[in-house]
């Protein structure tokens, strides 16, 4: 056990190390990188995703994975529009159903896994169709605006940080990000599910021997995860000021992608939000770093990829000495 | 066994109360909209003496189809034909509309309208309608093949080279631009990107054009990407977006940069979006392709076509630059779609 934690601290630190290591590259190899704008911005385009990674890291330490976080989240940002403007209801509950809609696409998937026994990969490849053609249906294939409703946009765009402190113009989404992550760090670290989610990825029949209700606990994760890729939704169509039925999908390759960069293992049982946070940022750094160089975008693609493969082969490499 | 059974009844009655709840929200949705009927994939084959004409788009989502749609159905009424509009969900989906146009095929149709994703892979299937006789309209984007008898379509070669003369006239006719595509593998991807770079490199030397980057129609990416090369180049003078979710893209970066007024955004396409960003200053103007006259001429020419009238090769389905002034005028309002 001991063991374990050491090895997941030492994780966190070579990643945070890759980050740095990219800060100063970039720096060093552009003027224009290095800047309180250019950095916000950073923050701004990893909140959406890093939002969607933190739901996913729950998911993947039990082992399981979600190919439906990219559209369950468009589902969601549809159906803040419905309540929103379609409906007129206030913000706040907009907001809240979005998040619950979020919540109850991972209620389903969850019981798909826990009760109907269906492998993770399928029950949430359904999800990612079912939340696809849903989100089509309800919008009627069309974009919703929520013009109407103004202070929808602040959830995302507006700065409470900034009215507070004079030129701290930190956007809300990037404060939504960090505190989702704390958040998310309590419930793994120190709720009963977290410690529940831990033991299922590492060993689900020993934990079921134990005396734990496994099923129980995996839907209660799962639903974890679809109320932050609800969460997600409202944040992508807050900053958008629109929910547009036709995006999200390949966004939870990019989940993946960052939880996988931050150490948590697609085998389960092993995984940190901090890792995750880390992760996020690894891949919007990259991607925007690249895009200042004005690196041509089919090779952007491809560094990705490549540094996907390093940090997994980095992490397997150091589990095979430990 | 009995908690498994509740807790599946409970799922259920979850699911169906989604559903319930998608069923109003649709028809909120869909309120003015009655006139999809014929829009449904399963048509049917077409009844004793009746004209039918299957639509076979490249998707249906984006506003620019409904928009070709709508032209579509009202050629369909005006004339008396029957006509479907259908397509795959997304224009990577090669596989699924080349399944539709075999289905609309085997349905026995007067004539057919086809935007091809692929000219390549849909050869085969245009040489069986060749044999029976099917005449085959191409719309939005051509085939590379003899067998279309007509292609309406937007020359956007031509509407992109207007919107590099609009963006010089706007920034002066110097400085540093940039330019936000959907795409380098699609026909309008590619032939915008083209018509634009032409038109600034042949007509105006004292612009340069500092980056050129891709962001898939995604509104999101688009975004992003267009903040990082006004964060590369902070003397850029203006962003040319090639389609609309890239113009969207640009119009976000650009009010999240704070930046409105201060660069120059031309776009491509129409949408609410686009359009309050030309009514609140944040984009100069753009250029839109006429959807509604694409669907409109598509059945137009099938008509001419199944009574064997002679159709020129191409028809030029026309384009207009709009702005602030010309927004509100009746023959922009025709042509532009929220």
């Amino acid at each position: 056990m001991n063991l374990q934690l050491k090895s997941g601290a030492l994780q966190q630190v070579l990643a945070l190390a890759s980050l740095v290591v990219l800060l100063v590259t970039f720096s060093l190899s552009s003027g224009n990188f290095f800047q309180f704008s250019n950095l916000i911005g950073i923050l701004l385009s990893t909140a959406v995703i890093g939002v969607l990674a933190l739901g996913s890291t729950f998911e993947i330490i039990t082992g399981g994975i979600d190919l439906s976080v990219g559209t369950v989240m468009t589902l969601s940002a549809v159906m803040s529009g419905v309540f929103i403007t379609f409906w007129g209801l206030p913000v706040p509950i907009g907001i809240l159903g979005g998040i619950l809609t979020g919540a109850l696409c991972g209620l389903l998937s969850g019981t798909a896994v826990a009760e109907m026994k269906i492998p993770p990969f399928i029950a949430t490849l359904a999800m990612m169709m079912i939340a696809k053609g849903l989100a089509l249906i309800i919008s009627g294939a069309k974009p919703i605006y929520f013009t109407e409703a103004e202070s929808f946009a602040n959830i995302s765009q507006g700065s409470v940080l900034g009215s507070l402190i004079p030129g701290f113009d930190i956007p809300n989404a990037v404060l939504i990000f960090f505190i989702a992550a704390i958040l998310g760090f309590l419930i793994l670290s120190k709720t009963i599910i977290g410690r529940y989610n831990v033991a299922l990825g590492s060993n689900e029949e020993a934990t079921r021997l134990s005396g734990v209700n496994v099923g129980y606990w995996k839907i209660v994760i799962y639903t974890l995860t679809g109320a932050f890729t609800g969460l997600a939704g409202v944040m992508m169509a807050s900053r958008l000021n629109s929910a547009n039925p036709a995006l999200g999908a390949g966004y939870e390759l990019e989940a993946i992608a960052a939880v996988v960069l931050g150490g948590t293992s697609l085998s389960g049982g092993k995984g940190t939000i901090m890792g995750t946070v880390i992760g996020a940022l690894i891949m919007s750094v990259l991607t925007n770093g690249l895009r200042i160089l004005s690196v041509p975008q089919e090779w952007q693609t491809v560094v990705v990829g490549f540094v996907i493969i390093l940090a997994v082969y980095a992490d397997m490499l150091r589990r095979r000495k430990a | 066994m009995g908690k498994k059974l509740s807790v599946f009844a409970l799922v259920l009655m979850l699911a169906a109360s989604l559903l319930s709840a998608c069923g109003n929200a649709g028809n909120g949705a869909s309120g003015g909209d009655n006139s999809s009927e014929g829009g449904s994939a399963s048509g049917g084959s077409a009844a004793e003496g009746e004209i039918y004409i299957p639509i076979i788009s490249k998707g249906f989502q984006h506003q620019f189809w409904q928009a070709v749609k709508s032209g579509a159905e009202q050629a369909g009424q005006e004339l008396g034909v029957r006509i479907t509009f259908e397509g795959p969900e997304t224009e990577s989906q090669v596989d699924k509309q080349i399944e539709m146009m075999q289905a609309a095929l085997d349905k026995k149709p007067s004539a057919i309208g086809f935007a091809a994703l692929d000219s390549q892979a849909s050869i085969p299937l245009l040489k069986k309608a060749q044999e029976n006789n099917i005449p085959v309209i191409a719309f939005d984007s051509g085939v590379e093949s003899d067998i279309p008898v007509t292609t309406a379509s937007t020359d956007n070669m031509a509407a992109s080279a207007l919107a590099a003369d609009k963006m010089a006239e706007l920034i002066g006719g110097e400085g540093k631009i940039a330019m936000v595509v959907h795409d380098q593998t699609s026909v309008t991807g590619v032939s915008r990107r083209d018509g634009f770079k032409k038109q600034i490199e042949e007509k105006y030397p004292n612009i340069q054009i500092v980056d050129i980057q891709y962001g898939g129609g995604d509104h999101l990416k688009s975004t992003d990407l267009a903040k990082a090369m006004m964060q590369a180049h902070p003397d850029l003078k203006g962003i040319f977006g090639a389609n609309e979710g890239s113009a969207v893209g640009v119009i976000n970066a650009v009010t999240e940069m704070k930046k409105e007024g201060r660069i120059v955004v031309i776009g491509f396409d129409s949408g609410k979006a686009q359009i309050d960003a030309i009514k609140n200053g944040t984009m100069a103007g753009a250029i839109t392709q006429n959807p509604v006259g694409i669907g409109y001429e598509t059945v137009k020419a099938a008509v001419a076509a199944i009574k064997g009238e002679k159709l020129e090769p191409q028809i030029d389905t026309g384009f207009y630059w709009y702005d602030k002034n010309n927004i509100d005028s009746e023959e922009i309002k025709a042509v532009i779609y929220e």
